[in-house]
């Protein structure tokens, strides 16, 4: 009996607590007089050792020159991404002032939680991202029109491959024919056949939601001439170009030449794959281990490198509403993506900076690693995912789709993009 | 009066205060507000941002029950429970048994029954993976009767190796429950039982299984309460419930919806639904294993 009223008892106060919880949580934000407030700030920098090194070396310059709005920097804490970690501490209020390591894709996410500051806030705002971008700069702007984060960096993607694995294959190393999707099929087929890789190319077939930027995104981007997967709130991919490059993918799985269990190291780098879709960053990673050669990603048509886009994989950086001295983040983040910045950026890491035309902006450092400068004439074609509500549920539910058509070839391609497309459609346009 | 209202022992209360403000804060807040979020238009803001968050009666349950992924996720623990409870009932029973008796190197068997279970997820995965990917010892094993394709990306097969995985990893632990149990019942029911002329199998039966039962509905409730939790399995062993979901569980996705895709209310719903269901199957089985 007494048990029975002390588990009343619980239960009562438990929903009474919860009750009052959820009836909480208005208040204000901040305003203009945040935007314009300055003092100490904190960031949070990507764990990879080649950005990090960097993002010290830019908040030491920072500090020396500001000594009274000193800036904190530290790694994005560990979590299973770093997109949970950024929305766990918005929700709890003690997000950083900046986050150098956005990913757009959840940028839709971050700004309904109320978590981001929009940058046109500030007076040079727009104008600011506009002139260092240019055009490409529209692709992040969000619905409303308003930038919620400052394009910052971009990896496009292209078709990595090893010399010694295609030379060992019967492919003539220096020249591969990878343009359509015939000649990389042919290509991978001899790779396969001739047991010179496991795999042709081994892009991750597992199920989490951004894996199709690396695998049918960017064929896709190219195949349409720079279309993104969402156009005003309609899927786009349910057309001849997206069923053509499912239906490529499907045959390289079919055939056994993409592998459809996940390798859980790096496939190329181990000499399991021949081939890899990879951005810049790859040069620094293989540079010196694998004897490797740079293609754009293949079309049907094989349509020529210059006119050749693909997916940017750009990371950007968003200010976050906690922060209380908007006024030096601001000036922090010009700061950082300053030309000068972006230079030692480049330098360290060789990521592009999202800057018009980066080829041009900095000679010296392409004629001394000519082996970037196709990257960064590629970086002049670039596709972002689409700035659209729900973006990462419709990411989810297209991988899923995809995977189960393409990947495992349980549906056929065309439903598969079609069921796709119904669920986009509706979450799109919410 | 006040002996009604605290009863008649109130240091009682003052001792059992901290346990009890621990289950309240730590246990049935966050379930009062899961509770809450599954029947409102949810989502997570940052401290402050005035949303409205309306009503929305079952929606959330309506969207939830007509989701085919929601339906798979359930199957999958379900074929994930036939398997893991079995097994770990009988297994561990077994090995618990042939532990308490006179074995050589008894300890040494102990220890590694009960290394797995202390041993991070994410190292005994990475073994798992060493052996059963598709170029793994266990098909190498196997040459041809390696089966196409291979277990990890097999939709038959994926679901079945997480249970058999987890039933390994926490076997030591629930050997050690029935160890715990095994000295309870008394050397002189299996010398009366010889005397009777009952063999080990016939002592097994008659004396152990009935003697460690209360042991045997606490390793039950156990297993369901590690199957309604799976998680790090399908997320690690089969990429995030992969081939195409056949290895999802109703855990993953909460995670996929809730925390990835910003939609904690449809999480909440699922895990509502989930923490319902296993109440009964745990209710069931406790009345089912306690009947006398």
């Amino acid at each position: 009996m007494n048990m029975k009223k002390t588990t009343t008892l619980g239960l009562g106060l438990a929903l009474a607590l919860s009750t009052a919880a959820c009836g909480g949580g208005n208040g204000g934000d901040g305003g203009s007089e945040a935007t314009s407030a300055t003092g100490p700030i904190k960031i949070w920098l990507s764990n990879n050792p080649e950005e990090l090194a960097w993002g010290n070396k830019m908040v030491e310059a920072w500090n020396k020159a500001n000594p009274d709005q000193k800036v904190t920097a530290q790694e994005i804490p560990a979590g299973k991404s770093s997109e949970e970690v950024i929305g766990a501490a918005i929700t709890a209020g003690n997000a950083p002032c900046l986050v150098f390591n956005t990913a757009p894709a959840a940028v839709p996410q971050f700004e309904k939680q109320g978590g981001l500051v929009p940058l046109d806030s500030f007076a040079d705002g727009k104008e600011y991202i506009e002139s260092r971008t240019g055009d490409a700069a529209t692709q992040y702007q969000s619905p409303d029109g308003k930038y919620y984060q400052l394009p910052w960096k971009a990896n496009p993607v292209m078709i990595f491959y090893n010399k010694d694995l295609l030379k060992k294959a019967g492919v003539d190393p220096e020249n591969p024919p990878l343009s359509t999707y015939d000649e990389f099929l042919d290509t991978s087929d001899k790779i396969v056949s001739s047991g010179a890789a496991q795999a042709a190319i081994w892009p991750a077939p597992s199920s989490e939601f951004y894996q199709s930027w690396f695998d049918f995104y960017p064929l896709y981007a190219a195949e349409t001439g720079g279309t993104q997967l969402v156009e005003d709130d309609k899927a786009t991919f349910n057309s001849t170009e997206g069923k053509a490059v499912a239906d490529f993918w499907a045959t390289m799985y079919e055939k056994g030449y993409a592998q459809k269990e996940a390798y859980k190291a790096d496939s190329f780098a181990d000499g399991k794959a021949a081939m890899a879709i990879v951005g810049p960053w790859a040069i620094a990673v293989y540079g010196d281990s694998v004897n490797w050669g740079v293609a754009p990603v293949p079309t049907s048509t094989g349509i020529a490198p210059e006119d050749t886009y693909t997916f940017s994989d750009a990371k950007n950086v968003a200010m976050y509403s906690a922060c209380k001295a908007q006024g030096t983040a601001w000036e922090v983040l010009k700061f950082a993506t300053s030309e000068e910045q972006d230079g030692a950026l480049l330098e360290e890491t060789g990521q592009m900076p999202m800057r018009e035309d980066v080829a041009s902006a900095y000679p010296d450092y392409f004629k001394a690693n000519p082996e970037y400068q196709t990257f960064a004439d590629q970086a002049a074609r670039t596709v972002e995912v689409p700035n659209v509500t729900n973006s990462i549920e419709i990411w989810q539910d297209f991988r899923d789709d995809y995977s189960k058509a393409v990947i495992f070839g349980e549906t056929d391609v065309d439903s598969a993009l079609a069921d796709a497309a119904d669920k986009v459609d509706g979450l799109a346009g919410q | 009066m006040l002996t009604t209202v605290l009863g008649r022992q109130p240091l009682g209360l003052a001792f059992a205060a901290p346990y009890a403000v621990f289950l309240v804060l730590i246990f049935a807040y966050p379930v009062g507000l899961a509770v809450w979020i599954s029947f409102h238009d949810y989502f997570f803001t940052a401290p402050g941002v005035a949303v409205d968050r309306p009503f929305v009666g079952l929606d959330n349950y309506t969207a939830v029950l007509g989701d085919p992924e929601v339906h798979k996720a359930f199957l999958n623990v379900a074929v994930f429970l036939v398997i893991n409870v079995p097994l770990t009932v009988v297994l561990s029973l077994v090995l618990a048994t042939a532990l308490n008796g006179a074995v050589r190197g008894r300890i040494f068997f102990r220890v590694c029954y009960f290394v797995p279970y202390i041993s991070a997820s994410v190292a005994v995965v990475a073994v798992w993976l060493f052996l059963f990917s598709n170029g793994g010892f266990v098909n190498q094993l196997l040459g041809p009767l390696a089966p196409d394709p291979s277990w990890l990306i097999n939709k038959g097969l994926a679901m079945p190796l997480i249970a058999l995985f987890v039933t390994w990893k926490q076997l030591g632990f629930f050997i050690l429950l029935y160890l715990a149990a095994l000295q309870n019942v008394g050397k002189e029911l299996y010398e009366s039982a010889a005397m009777d002329g009952a063999g080990k199998l016939g002592s097994f039966m008659n004396i152990t299984v009935p003697g460690v039962r209360p042991a045997t509905t606490l390793v039950v409730i156990l297993s369901i309460i590690t199957g309604a939790n799976l998680f790090t399995e399908p997320y690690l062993l089969t990429n995030g419930g992969g081939p195409n979901g056949a290895s999802a569980s109703p855990v993953l996705l909460m995670y996929q919806r809730g925390i990835e895709q910003g939609n904690p209310d449809t999480a909440a719903a699922i895990g509502v639904l989930l923490m319902i269901a296993f109440l009964i199957i745990a209710f069931v089985n406790k009345r089912f294993l306690e009947r006398d």
